[in-house]
């Protein structure tokens, strides 16, 4: 389709069309609206085939995606903030059945107080349901991030939920230049999926989500926990493929290393790596390792680009009460334990709410950071 | 097991028997005179009709005595289950 200057809803909504859904159902909410408005426009007028299910909540929607899934079709839903809360209970049975459903969410701050704006409180909270998180910096790492998504959930040897986060507003609303991948190519590289152990046909019966005993149980949940880690390979095969196909790829699909050279490193997650990428060209003592898969964590490829560091500063939107930081900056330390020779880890909780993250506090804080003491956390406020 | 425990197998719900739950037994005397009410109520699919009587299946009854309830003509009893 050529490249296009168009709002990042927008242009993810195409990409989503490209991979032509089967169902697509969704409840509206800021800043996530413009998605579902384009994706109900596309279906509307006939672009796509596929059923828009008008919901009357996100509770709803993402248990008539797991309904679509679970019958053997390919589905999709987007929400972000309260409405990612509500669907907190169907997120687990969703991974439990282990349905490769692709759901964006537009990252926005929780209540209370009401906030409409971006960090990564609502999706970092449902870091443990079992989902496979993808966090993107540009509308153009949307779209692409959202054509692998399909591939990596519906590969046999994943069959899992994925969750493409992206800045609500920062990348929502923001118009960019963006290269929409060709139909023809996009439909080579994800064919249609062929479920096996998810269908609704009368003459396979299938039970899915059924009840199970303490061991039973207990067994599905540590081969859902090995499969989420095993995604790994397949992401960054994806992201390779995705790369030698389309001509864009992103790190090697777990972490994107940028200049990383330096005896500081940055560690981030989102559209905020697009503002360190431009201090880090200004700067000759720091580079970026930017996070693009959460979960699962990426514990090896991390402690790979954080040999030899004398400094690690983690910078993230997301705080949890009580610990002192945000959880990425403590999996982050944890990764290097077992270091002989430990960087300086030092934290920054930032953007919380839509706040502005200036170019010149990420600078300060580099500077500052040669003389704060390990585990210190800076609040950008 | 299947990815998620799906259950390809039909059926495998007869395999669990779920007798063992029950703490009080309904017990049919010789009043009842197999109208069948209680097998319309019974949760479980658990009765059924032998000779003008209903007969339980203790494999699955749990207990739940809606069919000693429901009896029209309390043709039914319960005692506590020994273990």
């Amino acid at each position: 389709m050529g490249r296009h200057f168009m709002e990042g809803s927008k242009v993810v909504a195409e990409a989503i069309y490209l991979c032509k859904p089967d169902v697509v159902s969704a409840y509206p909410i800021t800043p996530q609206t413009h998605i579902v408005e384009t994706l109900a426009q596309l279906i509307a007028d006939g672009r796509i085939k596929s059923k828009f299910l008008e919901v009357e909540s996100e509770f709803s929607a993402i248990s008539s995606v797991a309904g679509a899934v679970a019958a053997g079709s390919r589905a999709f839903t987007a929400t972000c903030s309260q409405g990612l809360a509500l669907m907190h209970e169907v997120l687990f049975a969703i991974a439990g059945m282990r349905l490769p459903v692709v759901m964006v969410v537009a990252n926005r701050a929780l209540s209370a107080p009401i906030n409409i704006w971006c960090d990564h409180s609502d999706s970092i909270a449902e870091r443990d349901s079992g989902w496979i998180q993808l966090y993107v910096e540009t509308a153009q790492e949307a779209v692409d991030t959202v054509i692998q998504a399909y591939k990596i959930a519906e590969n046999r040897k994943v069959l899992l939920p994925v969750m493409v986060c992206m800045d609500g507003f920062i990348l929502t609303h923001t118009v960019e230049p963006v290269n929409v991948p060709d139909d023809v190519e996009v439909n080579k590289f994800l064919p249609k999926y062929k479920p096996t152990h998810a269908l609704l046909d009368s003459t396979i019966p299938m039970t899915l989500g059924p009840f199970a005993y303490p061991e039973p149980y207990f067994k599905l949940k540590k081969e859902l926990s090995l499969a989420v880690d095993n995604s790994k390979k397949i992401i960054k095969e994806v992201n390779e493929e995705f790369g030698e196909k389309f001509k864009r790829k992103y790190g090697n699909g777990l972490v994107e290393e940028y200049k990383n050279d330096k005896k500081i490193a940055i560690v981030s997650m989102g559209s905020v790596c697009g503002t360190i990428k431009c201090i880090v060209d200004s700067r000759e003592d720091t580079g970026l390792v930017k996070i693009r898969c959460y979960r699962p964590f990426p514990k090896g490829d991390l402690a790979d680009a954080l040999k030899e560091k004398e400094i690690v500063i983690v910078i993230e939107k997301n705080i949890s009460p009580g610990l002192g930081s945000g959880s990425v900056f403590s999996e982050v330390r944890d990764v290097l334990y077992n270091f002989k020779e430990k960087p300086k880890v030092v934290g920054a909780v930032v953007g919380l709410g839509g706040t502005d993250v200036r170019s010149k506090d990420i600078n300060a804080l580099i500077d500052k950071s040669k003389t704060m003491k390990d585990g210190e956390v800076e609040w950008f406020i | 097991m299947e990815p998620g425990g799906a259950i390809k197998k039909p059926g495998s719900s007869k395999e669990v028997k779920t007798g063992s739950w029950r703490t009080f037994k309904p017990i049919v005397t010789d009043k009842c005179k197999g109208c069948g009410i209680c097998i319309q109520f019974c949760p479980e699919g658990c009765i059924k009709i032998s000779s003008e009587k209903v007969e339980i299946d203790y494999d699955y009854c749990k207990g739940c005595l809606i069919c000693v309830n429901e009896c029209p003509i309390k043709a039914m009893t319960s005692e506590r289950e020994e273990k």
